[in-house]
């Protein structure tokens, strides 16, 4: 019995690891699905393509070339290095060890591609820290990213550093116990894996006995495991979540010219009544008519928002590609890209917790005001830089944009100035204070 | 001073029961705005020169409601878009071509959802056309091997696609085109956009056309060349702040073109 206690340990935290991560599953997909509708599942085959490129492709990435090379490293990595994690839990669950042994020369050159993978992890790893927390990249130092932000993204490198220093040393003492052959390490067939890396940690292991390596060889694997199981769930508290949403993200993204903003139809119905001649202004609504007139006009709130622009929120990894390449920013202003999907998804978290809490939500805030401030909307030139930079398709400009029409069409609080441009064209149709009847002036200057 | 310039109306063609081959579009700023003015008329005497059948809206054009769009109205972008389409659909209109990207993008993308569907291009498009077809000639002239950054509107680059159609047309003026340090997909928005032109901007440590100016200045060019009107007001501010009116000019591709043909 006691043989298998390692067995059911492992069973159970492996357990428990996946019911939690699915528990914070469910919350992530109840708060997107707090969003309003919109049509993202048209042109399949494009979308998929697009997906393939762009998240899998890793396409963007590269249009800025050192950390889009780094990031493609450690994503590699990521992905591959993953395939050794099956083993592992099969082993854990069966009480085997390295069950894909039998592969042979496969498994060899497996497990010598992990090793050198995790060796350029670690290297991409520790120049991301160094650009991070050393070289004074503008966009590593706004405002937004002070306190949890900066130490979430730490924590992430370090998380990543320890992974891969398990990795390497749980290969490095199980190299040297089949050397030593050691029991229930060693196979028939010679030494299983190749140890490119790892065998330069040998030396380490100078004089040490076989209970000794055992003792480092569990307790690195035991580490390793545990360790990535709690970083899957570490996802759902961190900006690293983009390493699984990115996919939907991309996938679900605007097809459409960037700048083609979509028309709200629930106008166009109250517009088209106002210039039908015909239309009785005094009739009462319809049944199904009134039903179609939205509660309000744009954005105020997270609930305001469509889900794509809540998964967007929770898909942002905070990489402020966006925000350096924003004109308001560049020019010091408050806008910042970025802070506009971290702000939706804070606030989309506190909507979140009160519903799932059951209690009542007594404070008045909300995402316009308490996050994102009149201020930055307003410094927006809507030029869609943001959104091209966005590697995964994210779209800060849609959110500026509904919030935008929030302050205009339900408070009437533009800036005094915008109000006279309005003016002049609701009264003679141009922005500024000239008769429509003047237009073809210039023809006979 | 008239320069003798034959600009046909929707409503004078409909008498004599024909359709131009393409409506231009002028736009608000185009229309009223004395600098943007200038651009209207450079591009309606290349297309009077070269016989290119078109006609405008006159007073039956309006506002395509861009700016009230990007302000958040979109109860006044709809009305302006709906008596506007009542107006193109009235005349059967098939092509527009306009010279500002604000009215190109909200013709082009926005229109259609609400009832108005045509083919609508960028002049500095349907130049590339009629150089392609044939009917327009564009030789170096007095711009030949001066020293010319294009800067790319957004509402034309970003949010439509179209990098290379005013490049192209620069290559033909045998230009040396110099590029800044953000161009095409990457191109640094003038600050007018999203209706910023009509109100002051937020707090910050500058003004986005002189950031954008400062980026055009680096490459030391001869002229600035841009393809909106709005762009052309921020850039032409931007080089008067840097006090560099006396070495470059801001100008429309199309003016330059006008100009090289001295039109």
């Amino acid at each position: 019995m006691l043989d298998y206690l390692p067995q059911i340990l492992f069973a159970l935290i492996l357990l428990g690891a996946i019911l939690f991560f699915v528990k914070n599953v469910s919350s992530l997909k109840r708060n997107i699905n707090l969003g309003k509708d919109v049509n993202r599942t048209d042109q399949k085959d494009k979308r998929f393509k697009k997906m393939m490129r762009v998240a899998l492709g890793q396409s963007k990435m590269v249009n800025r070339p050192i950390a889009g090379i780094l990031h493609i490293i450690v994503y590699v990595g990521f992905v591959i290095i993953n395939i050794e994690v099956l083993e592992i839990i099969i082993d854990g669950v069966l009480g085997t060890h390295r069950i894909f042994g039998f592969l042979g020369p496969v498994y060899d050159f497996l497990i010598g591609s992990f090793e050198i993978l995790a060796f350029l992890v670690l290297v991409s790893v520790i120049i991301f820290w160094i650009r991070r927390n050393m070289m004074n990249i503008k966009r590593f130092l706004s405002k937004e990213l002070k306190g949890w932000p900066k130490n979430d993204a730490n924590y992430i490198l370090y998380f990543e550093v320890v992974l891969m220093v398990l990795f390497l040393t749980m290969n490095a003492a199980d190299y040297q116990l089949q050397l030593m052959g050691a029991s229930h390490y060693t196979s028939e067939a010679g030494i299983m894996g190749s140890f490119p890396i790892s065998q330069f940690l040998l030396p380490l292991f100078d004089g040490m006995n076989i209970g000794t390596l055992i003792l480092i060889e569990r307790t690195a694997w035991w580490l390793h495991i545990v360790g990535i199981l709690i970083f899957l769930n570490y996802l759902y508290y961190s900006k690293h979540l983009h390493i699984l949403l990115a996919f939907p993200n991309v996938y679900f993204s605007n097809l459409d010219n960037l700048g083609k903003f979509k028309n709200l139809e629930a106008v166009t119905n109250e517009v088209k009544l106002m210039m039908d001649p015909n239309a009785d202004p005094f009739a009462e609504p319809e049944a199904d008519e009134a039903d179609d007139v939205p509660e309000k006009f744009g954005a105020s709130d997270v609930q305001d928002l469509n889900w794509f622009q809540l998964l967007s929120a929770y898909t942002c990894t905070e990489c402020g590609r966006c925000t350096s390449e924003c004109p308001a920013n560049q020019t010091g202003k408050k806008l910042s890209p970025r802070k506009i999907m971290m702000d939706t998804r804070d606030r989309l978290e506190e909507v979140g917790k009160q519903l799932h809490k059951d209690v009542e939500i007594t404070s008045d805030n909300q995402l316009l005001d308490n996050y994102i401030s009149r201020e930055e909307l307003w410094a927006c030139t809507t030029c869609n830089a943001c959104v091209d930079a966005c590697p995964i398709g994210i779209d800060p400009l849609s959110i500026i944009m509904d919030m935008r029409q929030y302050l205009v069409m339900e408070q009437s609080a533009a800036p005094p100035e915008l109000n006279n441009a309005m003016t002049n064209i609701e009264n003679n149709s141009a922005p500024w204070p000239y008769n429509q009847q003047d237009r073809l002036n210039w023809a006979e200057e | 001073m008239s320069d003798n310039l034959k600009v046909p109306t929707m409503a004078s063609y409909l008498a004599e029961g024909k359709q131009p081959e393409v409506l231009f579009w002028v736009g608000c700023a185009g229309s009223f705005d004395d600098r943007a003015k200038k651009i209207t008329k450079a591009f309606v005497k290349i297309l009077n020169n070269i016989n290119v059948d078109f006609a405008v809206l006159g007073t039956e054009e309006g506002c395509t409601g861009d700016p009230a769009k990007r302000a958040g109205n979109e109860f006044l972008f709809q009305m302006q878009a709906l008596t506007n389409i009542e107006v193109l659909n009235a005349y059967e209109v098939k092509k527009i071509v306009t010279a500002c990207p604000h009215c190109f993008n909200t013709l082009k993308n926005e229109y259609p959802s609400l009832g108005g569907n045509y083919e609508v291009i960028h002049h500095t498009q349907f130049l590339k056309q009629l150089l392609n077809e044939g009917r327009l000639k564009v030789e170096g002239g007095k711009f030949k091997g001066k020293r010319i950054t294009y800067h790319d509107p957004c509402y034309l680059g970003r949010a439509n696609g179209e990098y290379e159609a005013p490049r192209d047309l620069l290559r033909k003026l045998e230009v040396e085109l110099v590029e800044m340090k953000s161009c095409k997909s990457k191109g640094l928005c003038c600050g007018a956009g999203g209706a910023q032109m009509f109100k002051d901007a937020e707090k910050g440590d500058k003004e986005v056309n002189i950031h954008r100016t400062e980026q055009a200045v680096d490459v030391k060019p001869e002229v600035i060349a841009a393809g909106c009107p709005f762009c052309n007001t921020m850039m032409t501010d931007g080089v008067k702040n840097k006090e560099k009116q006396d070495e470059i000019e801001v100008l429309d591709v199309v003016e330059m073109i006008a100009n090289a043909e001295d039109l």
